[in-house]
C-alpha cells in the first residue's frame, strides 16, 4: 500500500513508485476470476459439445431414484447412498486397522533397536514399491485362500496395509517435530519412555499430524475405490452395477465422482475446523 | 551425596569429559563455571543420567549411574532438573505442568498432587498463573515454573543448567531469587552459570572447567580472590569486567 492508512497522517517521505500497469492488472481479483471462468468454461463446453457430437443422449432424471425412492413401501434410500455408507464403513475399518499399524511401524522404527528398525523400514519399502492394485490381488488371490478369508476381509487388509506405511511416515514426522528438550524433560522428572511418549511427546505431535493425517483420510476414501475390481460392493461399484443396467455411464461416473468429492470436502473442511479448535486450545 | 571416580565421557572421538574425580556432599551448593564447550553441562546431565559417561564410577544417593541401570527412573525422581530453554510442556497448564510428574510417576492422588503443585507455584511467587499455559508466560515466569516442577518431585537434589542465560535481562533477577531462597532450605543444588552475584550470594564451593577437565575447585573467598590456576583468573577476569 503507497498510501497513508489514515488521512490525517502527514507522510514525510517520498512516495514509492507504483507497480506497472500490467501488473496491477494481472495481480487483480477481477481478472483472476474472469480468467478462471474462462477456462472452466471452456473445458465444461468442449465436453459437453463432444458428447453432442456423438449423440449421447443425456437421461439426468432417470439418476435421482438412484440416490432415494418414494414407492409404497415409503421412503427407500437409493443404490448410490447405500454404497456411499458402504464405501464410508469399508474406509474407517481400514483407516482404524492403517493408524494402529502405522503407529506400531513408527515406534519400531524410533526405537532404536537395530532388529525394530530393520523390520520396519523392510516392511515399508515392500508395501510402498507394490502398486495397491498388485497388492489387492496378493491379497485377496494369494493370502485369502491361505488364510481363508473373504473378499471384504481382503479389502480391508489390503487398505489397512497399504495405508499403514504411509501413516507411519506421518507419525514419525510428527513424533520427531517436538523438540528434544520436551524428551528430556520428561525423563528428567523420571518418566520412562512409556510415560514420556504416552503424556508428553505424543499428545504434541497430534498438533503435527492432523494436517497430513486429513490427507490421508481422504486419500484413502478415494483409494478404497480400487476394490471395486474384487466386487465388493461399495460406492463404485454400484456404480458400476447400475451402468450395466442402464448404459448411463456419463450420468452416473459424474455422478460417482461428485459424491466422494462432495464427501472428501466435508471430511477435509471437518478437520480443519477440529484442528482450528486445537490450535486455540494451545 | 554425588561422587564421580575417574569419569571420562566421550561424544564419538570428542573426549567431553576427562577423568573428573569431585563429590558434592548432601546440602551443598556447587557452582560450576567454565567457557562454552568446557563440559559443565556434560557433567551435570551424567548426574541424572541425560547423558551416560564411559568409564569411571558415578554414583548419586549412594547408587551407581550407568546406562541400562534398572535404578535410574527412581534416581531421576530425587534428581531434579532445569534447563536453559526451560522445557515446559507446551500443550499443559501451568498446574498441569505441576501435577503430571508426581501423578504419572509418584503415582499420587490428584488431589494432593495440585496441593504440591499450588504450594510450590506459591514458593516461585506466581500463583495466579496456575491455569494459564506457558506460552502466555514471560521467560523468567517460564523458568520458575521449570523450578516448581522439579520441587513438585520432591526432589532431593537439583541440577541447574545455565537457568538464566537465554533470559531477558530484567527476568534474571527474579529467577536467581527464587534459586537464593532454594539454596536457603538447604537443597543440595549444582548449578551451572555465569552470575557471578549469584555464585558469590549462595556457592559452597565453585568449580572451574576448561576442556573437559576440573581446573579448579575452591570456596568462593579464595575462588574469586585468589584462584590457583592463572586460566581461572583470565576467566573471572574477562567476565567481570563489565
Amino acid at each position: 500500500m503507497t498510501a497513508a492508512p489514515d488521512t490525517n497522517i502527514v507522510l514525510k517521505g517520498r512516495e514509492l513508485p507504483r507497480p506497472a500497469k500490467v501488473a496491477q492488472v494481472v495481480d487483480s481479483v477481477t481478472f483472476s476470476v474472469a480468467l478462471y471462468t474462462l477456462i472452466v468454461g471452456i473445458i465444461v463446453y468442449g465436453a459437453y459439445s463432444g458428447a453432442q457430437a456423438m449423440g449421447y443422449n443425456w437421461q439426468w432424471y432417470r439418476v435421482p431414484q438412484y440416490f432415494y425412492q418414494q414407492t409404497d413401501d415409503g421412503f427407500q434410500l437409493g443404490e448410490i447412498v447405500v454404497g456411499l455408507g458402504q464405501t464410508l464403513v469399508l474406509s474407517g475399518a481400514a483407516f482404524a486397522l492403517a493408524v494402529i499399524l502405522g503407529l506400531i511401524l513408527a515406534l519400531l522404527r524410533l526405537s532404536g533397536l537395530v532388529v525394530c528398525t530393520a523390520v520396519s523400514i523392510g516392511f515399508l519399502e515392500l508395501i510402498r514399491n507394490i502398486p495397491l492394485l498388485v497388492l489387492l490381488y496378493l491379497f485377496y488371490y494369494v493370502l485369502g485362500p491361505i488364510f481363508g478369508y473373504d473378499r471384504y476381509a481382503a479389502s480391508i487388509l489390503c487398505l489397512g496395509v497399504f495405508h499403514s506405511v504411509l501413516i507411519s511416515e506421518i507419525f514419525r514426522a510428527g513424533i520427531n517435530a517436538v523438540a528434544k528438550g520436551q524428551w528430556e524433560a520428561a525423563t528428567s522428572i523420571g518418566m520412562s519412555k512409556a510415560q514420556a511418549y504416552r503424556y508428553i511427546v505424543l499428545p504434541q505431535s497430534i498438533r503435527f499430524m492432523l494436517p497430513p493425517m486429513t490427507g490421508e483420510v481422504v486419500h484413502m476414501v478415494k483409494s478404497s475405490a480400487i476394490v471395486s475390481v474384487i466386487a465388493v460392493a461399495e460406492l463404485t461399484t454400484i456404480g458400476r452395477n447400475i451402468i450395466s443396467d442402464t448404459y448411463m455411464s456419463f450420468e452416473i461416473w459424474f455422478t460417482i465422482a461428485a459424491v466422494y468429492m462432495v464427501v472428501t470436502l466435508i471430511l477435509s473442511v471437518g478437520v480443519s475446523f477440529v484442528e482450528k479448535r486445537y490450535a486455540v486450545e494451545q | 551425596m554425588i561422587a564421580f571416580e575417574n569419569v571420562d565421557k566421550f561424544y564419538g572421538d570428542f573426549h567431553a569429559l576427562k577423568d573428573i574425580s569431585i563429590s558434592v556432599r548432601e546440602g551443598e551448593r556447587m557452582v560450576i563455571c567454565g567457557p562454552s564447550g568446557s563440559g559443565k553441562s556434560t557433567l551435570i546431565r551424567c548426574i541424572n543420567g541425560l547423558e551416560f559417561h564411559n568409564s569411571g564410577v558415578l554414583t548419586v544417593d549412594g547408587v551407581e549411574v550407568f546406562e541400562g541401570s534398572k535404578e535410574i527412573l527412581n534416581l531421576r525422581q530425587e534428581v531434579g532438573m532445569v534447563f536453559q530453554q526451560f522445557n515446559l510442556f507446551p500443550h499443559l497448564t501451568v498446574l498441569e505442568n505441576l501435577m503430571i510428574g508426581p501423578m504419572k510417576v509418584r503415582k499420587m492422588p490428584r488431589a494432593e498432587a495440585e496441593k504440591t503443585a499450588r504450594k510450590y507455584l506459591d514458593r516461585v511467587h506466581i500463583p495466579e498463573q496456575a491455569d494459564k499455559y506457558p506460552a502466555a508466560l514471560s521467560g523468567g515466569q517460564q523458568q520458575r515454573v521449570a523450578i516448581a516442577r522439579s520441587l513438585c518431585m520432591e526432589s532431593r537434589i537439583l541440577l541447574f543448567d545455565e537457568p538464566t542465560s537465554a533470559l531477558d535481562p530484567e527476568m534474571i533477577n527474579e529467577v536467581l531469587d527464587v534459586m537464593v531462597e532454594l539454596a536457603e532450605t538447604g537443597m543440595t543444588m549444582v548449578v551451572v552459570t555465569h552470575e557471578m552475584g549469584f555464585a558469590r550470594k549462595v556457592a559452597d564451593t565453585m568449580v572451574f572447567m576448561e576442556e573437559g577437565r576440573i581446573v579448579e575447585v575452591s570456596p568462593p573467598e579464595i575462588f574469586f580472590t585468589n584462584p590457583s590456576s592463572d586460566r581461572c583468573r583470565m576467566f573471572l577476569e574477562q567476565i567481570l569486567e563489565h
